[in-house]
């Protein structure tokens, strides 16, 4: 390692903090791929699961920004197949619920990630304003969000002939309760 | 037999045929569903993208309804659902501090006592009754889809063989049906991206609804209102992207069921499928 980039101070890397937080250890992962060979969106990723294990398992700033600043961390549907078949009991999947949360803190998500972004923004936003989610308030707010007007235009009324479409919200009676629960997770790093 | 019902956000609006099957199998079975009074969303696919605590703290509002309405078991249909509210109780469960943290965040008691249970582990239950009520046998070739959600993480949720599961399956097979060997019985569907990354999910899709129609399937049989809402709702994008004409049907598992059970179309809900449903007699 070349001594103009001395190894982060412990406690300082991503993985370091992985350990602490959530106590999943990267040292445990040998790079077989499997986690890789079995992602369905592998071939869609910048780096694919198992690269992205082993920029964060060397520890250094730059890599951990290369982590944090990938669309692969994005495009992870969460469907665990990595985490299922890791020989090594790695559990990737929660590994990039860490480093997505560590990208939004930094403010370093990729651009490419914006409409998966204002989607899952849409959605928490219907669930803390009714407490449950309202199908046509998402749409409506994803579509402001990301600009995407017309998408799936066709869908909706053939939906709502269908009955799939109730076009009021379902408005539970703890919302005083869900608002709280907002402010005390997510509102926190608003 | 009484059990908690959390239907899930989704059972009440694009996949409310889910919803509608579910309440109409139950009586014919005997069992009484008894609804998580005021229940919120679990933060579905979002949540846990987004904050770690919040993915926990949505899931736990719900426990702790559920505990104070005096359930210990509740059924959640949808996977998501039941994913979320199994995963969070298990972090939750190992991790004392953390609960506490959590309890004080919904600002109710949170005694960690309700398990919850997906679709297929109450059907089967009635494994033992269920052959004596099929009046008109589903008698299709099927591919039992069982998506992610409802298998994975293996050691949370405890159900089935994830990589080849079989429950679907036995019960298809108890309704008349006969269920294809085939090779995405648990591959993702890319239900998250349905709206955002449309393009993924007729490529991710496009391989499970092309591989079960290569298997002979005359249907798929689903336990998971997003691998419902994909699989038909997206079928024009899919088709387009395969370069094929697929209309295999794809049906909720409880659906299937009550047809077979001689339960009427119309109060399973399968008119409201964009695909399809009608299942014609099959040949014997």
């Amino acid at each position: 390692m070349s001594s103009a980039h001395p190894a982060p101070a412990p406690g300082d890397s991503l993985a370091s903090r992985l350990r602490a937080e959530r106590g999943i250890n990267l040292n445990h992962c040998y790079q077989c791929g499997k986690c890789a060979a079995g992602c369905p969106v592998a071939e869609d990723m910048d780096n694919t699961s198992c690269q992205t294990l082993r920029l964060l398992q060397l520890e250094r700033p730059e890599l951990d920004r290369r982590v944090l600043e990938s669309e692969a961390i994005w495009l992870c549907l969460a469907c665990e197949t990595c985490s299922t078949r890791c020989p090594q009991e790695v559990e990737v999947a929660k590994v990039m619920d860490y480093v997505r949360e560590a990208s939004l803190a930094l403010d370093l998500a990729h651009p490419k990630s914006k409409d998966i972004l204002a989607f899952h923004r849409a959605f928490l936003d219907s669930i803390r304003a009714t407490g449950r989610l309202y199908e046509i308030g998402l749409v409506a707010d994803y579509k402001l969000r990301s600009r995407h007007l017309l998408k799936d235009v066709n869908l909706a009324p053939k939906m709502y002939v269908r009955g799939k479409l109730p076009l009021l919200p379902h408005v539970i009676k703890g919302r005083s309760g869900m608002k709280r629960i907002f402010q005390l997770t997510l509102g926190k790093k608003r | 037999m009484k059990i908690g019902y959390y239907p899930g956000c989704s059972l009440l609006g694009s996949s409310r045929e889910f919803d509608e099957s579910v309440r109409a199998l139950a009586p014919a079975l005997g069992l009484e569903l008894v609804e998580v009074p005021d229940w919120n969303c679990c933060g579905a696919s979002s949540a846990h993208v987004l904050d770690h605590h919040l993915a926990l703290a949505l899931p736990a509002r719900i426990l702790a309804q559920a505990e104070a309405a005096g359930l210990t078991e509740i059924l959640a249909p949808c996977a998501a659902c039941y994913n979320r509210l199994s995963t969070a109780r298990d972090a939750l469960e190992k991790d004392p501090a953390l609960a506490r943290e959590i309890e004080a965040v919904i600002d109710l008691p949170l005694a960690g006592t309700v398990r919850i249970v997906n679709i297929l582990e109450v059907l089967d239950r009635f494994k033992d009754v269920l052959p004596g009520k099929i009046t008109r046998p589903f008698a299709h070739k099927v591919a039992c889809y069982y998506g992610c959600l409802l298998v994975r993480p293996p050691k949370v949720l405890k159900f089935d063989r994830a990589e080849d599961p079989q429950s679907m399956d036995r019960l298809m097979a108890a309704a008349g049906a006969e269920p294809r060997e085939w090779n995405f019985k648990t591959e993702c569907c890319g239900a998250a991206f349905s709206v955002t990354r449309t393009d993924l999910v007729a490529k991710m899709s496009g391989k499970i609804v092309d591989n079960a129609v290569k298997h002979g399937a005359e249907a798929i049989v689903v336990a998971c209102p997003m691998c419902q809402s994909n699989l038909d709702m997206r079928r024009p994008e899919i088709n387009a992207h395969l370069g094929a004409e697929h209309t295999i049907p794809v049906l909720f598992i409880t659906q299937a069921l009550g047809l077979a059970m001689g339960i009427d179309a119309n109060q399973l809900g399968l008119q409201r499928h964009m695909v399809p449903a009608v299942m014609a007699p099959a040949a014997v």
